[in-house]
């Protein structure tokens, strides 16, 4: 049976049938997860995917995080399974505290809606066990606030503890020291604001996300 | 006892404030001189049921803490006022 990974789906998410198409594409299965649902069925890894869920009032995350599901991936995270947050995904794992830092507005105050290229800085991740370190990926960026800060302290820990998983080169929304995902301290959580699950069909314009998500399902399995 | 909150939230020191500062560029284009220290927050107003003004604030500095505000990038003050006819704080 082949490796199943879950994909959160809360009011406003838009990108889950991405995520699902992007792990079937690459040989995996990906399932439907409810937010209402306090149970990930038995999934192999998580993606809590982009969007606006619950529209992003208050800040993005901000209500997600109280959902039930959250509840049970923060279980499954703190048991070691593998849970990556994609752009919205990653702001809802921030706001729930499995992942340090957040996601304020962009520098230059646009919605960004663009190729990126990101440099993979460590291959120690749940998302990055099958790339090569300094590889750079062409990998598109979708968001109003994927500008990454943190405190000082943070920072410096994040840098010693090699938990700064990708960079962009070129940074397009300011995010302090050009973050563009990091992991937290067990390695199993990674958030990223770049959407790999765009990045798997030669019909999208790369397929250089596809090295992250197969990271990811070899993670799971 | 009801009491009327507001929650007035603005960005930490040293978080960079796009917002604010677009705002203030723009001012001397308008004709608005020497306006500094620009600042975009946001609001939040509510009514909530309490024994008295510090168990009002306390329960109003909770919420404020765990759910209206992200303490990584945001500080918050909150004016808490009593609402109803009979008090007397």
């Amino acid at each position: 049976m082949s490796t199943v990974i879950g994909v959160v789906v809360f009011p406003g998410t838009n990108c889950e049938m991405d995520a699902v198409e992007a792990v079937d594409g690459l040989g995996g299965t990906g399932r439907l997860l409810w937010h209402g649902d306090d149970d990930l069925s038995g999934v192999d890894a998580v993606i809590v995917p982009g969007g606006f869920a619950h529209g992003d009032y208050l800040r993005p995350g901000a209500i997600a995080r109280f959902s039930p599901a959250m509840e049970a991936v923060a279980r499954f995270a703190t048991a070691g399974g593998p849970v990556v947050g994609i752009c919205n995904g990653f702001q809802v794992l921030t706001e729930a505290g499995l992942l340090p830092g957040a996601l304020q507005k962009n520098s230059g105050l646009k919605f960004l809606c663009r190729p990126a290229t990101v440099r993979v800085e460590t291959t120690n991740s749940s998302l990055t066990g099958s790339a090569s370190v300094g590889a750079e990926l062409s990998i598109p960026i979708n968001h109003f606030e994927g500008n990454y800060t943190c405190d000082e302290r943070t920072l410096e820990q994040l840098r010693d503890e090699d938990r700064i998983v990708l960079r962009y080169v070129g940074n397009p929304n300011g995010s302090i020291d050009d973050i563009a995902g990091v992991c937290n301290e067990a390695r199993n959580v990674v958030g990223l604001m770049p959407h790999p699950e765009r990045a798997c069909n030669e019909l999208l314009g790369s397929t250089d996300g596809s090295v992250l998500i197969r990271s990811l399902l070899e993670a799971a399995a | 006892m009801q009491f009327s909150v507001l929650v007035d939230i603005r960005l930490r020191g040293g978080i960079s404030d796009p917002a604010g500062a677009t705002v203030e560029r723009a001012l001397p284009v308008l004709g608005y001189e020497g306006i500094v220290g620009v600042t975009v927050g946001k609001t939040i107003r509510f009514t909530i049921e309490a024994a008295d003004a510090e168990a009002a604030r306390v329960a109003a500095a909770e919420l404020t803490e765990s759910f209206l505000t992200n303490p990584v990038i945001e500080d918050a003050d909150l004016t808490v006022e009593p609402i109803s006819p009979e008090s007397d704080t």
